[in-house]
């Protein structure tokens, strides 16, 4: 017997993958092609205490082996998620995290003291948006305004809390560990990269912001090995990110030691492909004849 | 919308003018194509993952279960598409985003800028009303007997002049003549369009951008509008002109 079923700080995760934040949106768009209860997880689009707009001109850009976004999190604020998207998120019979991002330590606190009060299993922190100017990843790059976020979101929040850390770290094993310290649940690593491109005919930046964030296959090794990193240093869980296209890049993820892993970019290219992974790995499983997750997490 | 990618076998993948190619494709699954005049389908013609994304193009005629496209050669992704021959297999998404209103009686005008003729030869195919169609171009023009059978008039101006007026076409547009509009076309002609018909006629515009998944959930294509963000693949493509270019 196969058992895929990860337990996540008190979370049961029915098999390991889950929908990244910002690909899925709150998932209804992909509810329409398939059941949600699939999943393992949903992991919000980017909730602010008040809703964004998010960036002017090119959002999207197309790269070999992946994509520069520069959306700038655009969300409707963590209200109307509240009274609009979580009645019908709830429903789907599948993890839902709350992706969380702000401004100010205070927008986060606002926030999280919001989501306490709701049916939302876990609160994952984004401290790292290379996409907003403000706040975003600049607390995110940093070990120590790192802990002191954390440390103030901890102390509000009721819900399991999962820091998301950012590639783009001054050092990604040190910020690690001061968000365990913080009091961070688990950790997910990573965040885009910071990249850019140019438009050559017209001598200019690509993006208005000039820096978007990189995502995709193309950064696929720099995750894992940042994922194996941080692994080795801390205690806590680990959803491991980046360039997850398929079964065979999820289990690497694990065996550099993620507990769950989330797929991102991988949407855009099939919006059923998490159904793939989780078919994927259960094979393999069966094939390699693994009995749970735990057998090959963190084996390397 | 079928659930995810279809696949697809082409039957005709022609150049019809300098960097202008009409793609026909016929289902290879049960169901065939279906979709309204303005919605669009994803496209990926190649296996593996370069290019990464998929590429929209909106719906030029669909017959008996066939599909037609018609799109500008412009990157990489639709250089890999107009390489394909017939027999080559591609999958798709769709249909996807919402439609123009079909459902209307009176004087209608569509007014295109080159390759924004696309998702309008489907229209005008799905409208009874009286339709006067004018296209503007650059300098070649294409797809004029496709439309002619489904209008009252057609008019055609060139930047060059070397078909029909010399000019932009927004010069020999009069909205008083009509009771509704439609647009596709560069931006600069919609909006142009869009402030000759303020306060006369309505006018519904059908936009394009870059976008990732094609189905509302990445904010990609997202466009600011008088009525807060709206998604180009969700909302749109089609939009009423003037909540998007209202700041004019």
């Amino acid at each position: 017997m196969i058992d895929m079923r990860v337990n996540l700080c008190g979370i049961e995760f029915k098999n390991p993958v889950i929908a990244a934040s910002g690909s899925f949106g709150f998932g209804r768009e992909y509810s329409e092609i398939f059941s949600l209860s699939k999943l393992g997880g949903i992991s919000t689009k980017g909730l602010t205490l008040e809703k964004r707009e998010g960036n002017k001109g090119i959002r999207i850009y197309e790269t070999t082996g992946g994509i520069l976004n520069s959306i700038g999190l655009e969300n409707p604020g963590i209200d109307y998620f509240i009274s609009e998207e979580l009645p019908f998120m709830i429903k789907q019979n599948t993890v839902i995290i709350a992706n969380v991002g702000g401004n100010t330590v205070e927008d986060y606190v606002k926030a999280v003291n919001k989501l306490n009060e709701t049916k939302i299993d876990m609160i994952e922190l984004n401290i790292s948006c290379p996409n907003v100017k403000e706040g975003g990843m600049a607390f995110g790059i940093k070990s120590k305004t790192s802990y002191r976020v954390v440390s103030e979101v901890r102390r509000a929040c009721k819900k399991p809390l999962i820091v998301k850390l950012s590639p783009n770290a001054e050092n990604i094993v040190q910020l690690a560990e001061s968000c365990v310290k913080a009091g961070a649940d688990g950790l997910s690593l990573v965040n885009t990269f910071s990249g850019m491109a140019v438009d050559i005919k017209n001598r200019k930046a690509v993006f208005d912001n000039i820096i978007a964030g990189l995502s995709g296959p193309c950064i696929k090794p720099i995750a894992l090995r940042m994922v194996y990193e941080v692994s080795k240093a801390v205690d806590v869980p680990i959803m491991g990110i980046g360039g997850i296209m398929n079964y065979k890049d999820a289990i690497e993820f694990i065996m550099a030691g993620a507990w769950t892993v989330q797929v991102g970019s991988a949407n855009f290219i099939k919006p059923t492909i998490t159904l793939d992974i989780i078919d994927g790995i259960k094979n393999f499983m069966a094939e390699e004849g693994i009995k749970s997750l735990e057998e090959i997490r963190g084996v390397i | 919308m079928d659930k995810g990618y279809k696949k697809g076998t082409i039957t005709s993948n022609i150049e019809i003018a300098s960097n202008i190619y009409e793609l026909k494709v016929a289902s290879s699954f049960n169901s065939p194509f279906y979709g309204e005049a303005g919605q669009f389908y994803m496209l990926r013609a190649w296996n593996g993952l370069d290019p990464f994304l998929a590429r929209p193009l909106s719906i030029s005629n669909i017959m008996d279960g066939e599909i037609t496209f018609l799109y500008q050669l412009r990157g990489r992704g639709t250089e890999r598409i107009s390489k394909l021959k017939s027999g080559d297999s591609l999958e798709l998404m769709g249909p996807l985003g919402s439609s123009f209103n079909t459902n209307l009686r009176g004087n209608v005008a569509l007014i295109s800028g080159g390759i924004g003729i696309a998702p309008l030869v489907f229209l005008a195919k799905s409208l009874k009303a009286n339709i006067d169609f004018y296209c503007g171009f650059k300098d070649e023009v294409y797809y004029i007997d496709k439309i002619r059978k489904y209008s009252r008039a057609v008019y055609i101006s060139t930047e060059s002049g070397s078909v029909g007026y010399r000019g932009l076409i927004t010069e020999i547009f009069n909205p008083a003549l009509y009771d509704i509009a439609f647009s596709c076309g560069p931006v600069g002609m919609m909006k142009r369009i869009v402030k000759m018909c303020k306060g006369k006629i309505p006018v519904y515009i059908s936009m394009e951008n870059r976008m990732a998944c094609g189905i509302g959930a990445c904010l990609g294509c997202s466009i600011k509008t008088s009525k807060g963000m709206k998604r180009v693949c969700k909302e749109g493509a089609v939009f009423l002109g003037e909540e998007v270019f209202y700041c004019d």
